[in-house]
């Protein structure tokens, strides 16, 4: 990819534009994963230790790698707020990715407590990247209490359905200046390469591997379309004939001079 | 070709006349126009560096077919396309933007077309445009309608049909203060349902006043948007100063005004630069302030009293009609009311591609509605501030609109 | 009676780096909580475990809501 094309969050830069969750999969792919994917940023979740386990999800991680822990767990903005003061005491960093879900059946982000949460952490200075249902009132609140970027889902979580909401995650990207990134529900590389070319910033994707056939493959064919569609954006989209416009009368025949 | 603005008045005396040519002929006698006055309340604000910024690196001449071919397939414009379509390249791209404007503007405003009427309550004046008819050099009947007269002429538009007034004043601290407009907004509030403000830009408190008073939209003229060419245009007055009145509108969102209008006065200067800032002017304080309405407007310069040789120079209708299609295509959400200095002919045209709001019954003078409205001869009236061109009543724009096929909109407004 | 990780343990009165050290932890990747307050690492040695203590022992792990 162009080297002068970055991603940056939070002062950060980023060369890859795949964000890849690790849920669902066994540890020994995740090393198979980040390499196929070209990732920067996995996010990880903050849990209960387990005694007697010497193994961790960190020495998977090569060292290069952004760990983006998350809020899961939460289902309001202080149990958020606590989970991610865990998470940066764990020493890896400031970045924190907000959910926060009151639904325990659809897991749909509660967008309220989430602009709260938002708030609150990026005051005590972690770079707040919160999950969002697409709403441009929300995203704004969001960019005015101090977001590090936007993070929409493009259809209910681990759903693979693709870009169900994808005139709106268009209105975040036309409307708002941080970096959008569409997380959730992307589930073929087709799909992530169709909200590059839209002009998102990143795709965040973690069921769509998990659940393939071949994770370290998919993980590669996610990179390319995600690359095709960053490319496809940059250049500029070529033009859509439609066929059947009528020509009506002239709008300008009423000038002079 | 240029304009040739100055204009001696014979009545003026001589120490006075000396002081207007020492304005005119010598820039060190005039004052900083980027400084603040005393009384000016400063925010803070990036819209102006960014708008600026934009205008300044702004190459018209770059563009090509090809830029302009894009913007038109563009289903969102972006700034550049904006710039595209702003060249000289897209001239020759007049009917295809006309074809695309009209469908944006039916896709936001359906076929409404908005009646108001303004009302010039006062034509004193403090400042020195050169292009002005009531420039304070200029010498023109003045006048200020007492409350009386101002209820007056209030009744007979209100009787005409007119729901929505804009209300206007000469720039005079002393003559029309805050609480002067302010109790025309009032006593406007009986007589229509929507009251809009065109006067001399104030602070956010003043502006708080004249909502709680009954104005909730407040359009300001910046004239021209290059700083160098607005310092040889104000010589003298409160709008000298170019970053005040910049940041007006901001100022009157702050204060909790629904709605603000814009727009430079073509022919002033380079008249794609001013159009770009206008818009982008509009385009930064909306992503700011994302609840408030927004409006434009295009006028030309035109002949004043005194003065008939005043014209727009290199700004034609097909130039006008250009980038009333380019406002409408980078901007289709906000309303772009066309002024009576403009021809029957072209208004009835811009109607069906751009505009949404057109004012009817204008005068630009003082106290002279009986007379014109009625036919009754009243002998006190103050001058006009520049000559109209399509002098149709409420009554017949009403008709004409209809003939045109567009619904005439006298009010859809709500204060809260 | 102590609670760690929802489990009763009876370990009041242990010093938390024994405890911690004693039940195998991993305390590069761990971060310890006692009645909702962060712990630090430094701290480990000189705090004593009460009765009564709610304790979280905490570590990343691979995932998100989904799971």
């Amino acid at each position: 990819m162009e080297n002068n094309d970055k991603l940056i969050i939070g002062n950060h830069e980023f060369n890859s534009r795949f964000i890849l969750g690790s849920g669902k999969y066994s540890m020994k792919l995740i090393e198979a994963a980040i390499r196929d994917a070209g990732s920067e940023i996995i996010t990880v979740a903050v849990r209960r230790a387990n005694t007697k386990e010497h193994e961790n999800i960190i020495d998977y991680i090569p060292k290069n790698v952004t760990l983006l822990p998350n809020t899961s767990g939460a289902r309001d903005a202080k149990e958020a707020v606590r989970i991610a003061k865990l998470a940066r005491e764990l020493g890896c960093g400031n970045f924190i990715k907000i959910e926060i879900m009151k639904d325990s059946k659809y897991l749909l982000p509660d967008n309220y407590e989430t602009i709260k949460a938002t708030e609150i952490l990026a005051a005590e200075g972690f770079i707040v990247m919160p999950y969002m249902y697409p709403d441009l009132n929300v995203a704004r609140e969001l960019v005015n209490v101090g977001a590090a970027a936007v993070m929409p889902l493009a259809a209910p979580i681990g759903s693979n359905k693709g870009l169900s909401t994808k005139d709106f995650i268009q209105i975040l990207i036309d409307e708002i200046e941080l970096p959008i990134i569409v997380d959730a529900g992307i589930g073929r590389p087709s799909q992530a390469c169709e909200a590059m070319e839209m002009g998102a910033a990143a795709i965040m994707a973690n069921t769509a591997l998990a659940t393939a056939g071949n994770l370290p493959i998919m993980a590669s064919a996610f990179r390319q379309a995600i690359e095709a569609g960053r490319k496809a954006y940059l250049a500029g989209l070529g033009r859509v004939l439609i066929r059947g416009a009528s020509a009506s009368d002239p709008l300008t025949g009423f000038l002079h001079d | 070709m240029k304009n040739q603005f100055y204009v001696d008045s014979k009545t003026l005396p001589m120490n006075v006349l000396n002081k207007k040519h020492e304005l005119e002929t010598n820039p060190m006698s005039r004052s900083n126009h980027l400084e603040y006055l005393p009384d000016m309340e400063q925010i803070k604000s990036d819209i102006q560096s960014k708008v600026l910024k934009q205008v300044q690196n702004y190459n018209y001449s770059s563009y090509t077919t090809k830029n302009i071919k894009t913007a038109l397939e563009h289903e969102t414009c972006t700034i550049e396309d904006f710039k595209a379509l702003l060249s000289p390249a897209a001239e020759s791209f007049l009917e295809q933007m006309a074809q695309r404007a009209s469908q944006e503007t039916s896709k936001h405003f359906g076929n409404t077309i908005y009646l108001f009427t303004p009302l010039y309550i006062a034509n004193y004046c403090e400042n020195y445009c050169v292009y002005c008819g009531f420039n304070c050099y200029n010498d023109i009947k003045r006048m200020k309608l007492t409350y009386e007269q101002i209820e007056h002429e209030m009744k007979i538009i209100s009787d005409s049909g007119m729901e929505e007034i804009l209300i206007l004043t000469g720039e005079s601290h002393s003559k029309s203060d805050v609480k002067y407009i302010g109790t025309a907004c009032k006593l406007a509030q009986k007589y229509f349902r929507n009251v809009g403000l065109e006067i001399y830009p104030v602070n956010v408190e003043d502006y708080k006043y004249l909502h709680e008073c009954g104005a909730d939209y407040v359009t300001i003229f910046q004239e021209t948007y290059d700083s160098d060419r607005y310092e040889q245009l104000h010589l003298a007055g409160h709008k000298r100063v170019f970053l005040y009145r910049f940041e007006a509108q901001e100022r009157a969102l702050m204060a909790g005004m629904r709605g603000v209008g814009f727009s430079a006065l073509l022919g002033l200067a380079d008249f794609r630069r001013d159009a770009l800032a206008t818009a982008l002017h509009v385009y930064y304080l909306q992503k700011k302030y994302p609840h408030a309405e927004f409006s434009l407007s295009c006028p030309r310069l035109r002949p004043i009293i005194n003065n008939d040789k005043i014209n727009p120079l290199d700004v034609g209708e097909r130039q006008l009609c250009q980038i009333l299609c380019a406002y409408r295509i980078f901007l289709p959400f906000v309303g772009i009311t066309v002024s009576s200095r403009e021809s029957a002919s072209f208004r009835n045209g811009i109607v069906k591609i751009a505009a949404t709001k057109i004012s009817a019954g204008v005068s630009t003078g003082i106290g002279d509605h009986e007379s014109k409205y009625n036919g009754k001869n009243v002998e006190n009236f103050g001058d006009e501030q520049f000559e109209i061109a399509d002098n149709r009543s409420f009554k017949k724009m009403y008709d004409d609109m209809t003939k045109e096929g567009l619904q005439p909109v006298l009010n859809d407004y709500l204060y809260v | 009676m102590v609670q760690i990780n929802g489990k009763n343990e009876d370990i009041a009165g242990k010093n938390l780096r024994d405890y911690l050290h004693a039940a195998n932890y991993d305390t590069r990747i761990i971060v310890v909580e006692i009645n909702e307050k962060i712990i630090e690492k430094e701290q480990y040695q000189n705090t004593i475990i009460k009765d009564g203590d709610i304790i979280e022992i905490i570590t990343f792990m691979g995932g998100g809501t989904m799971i």
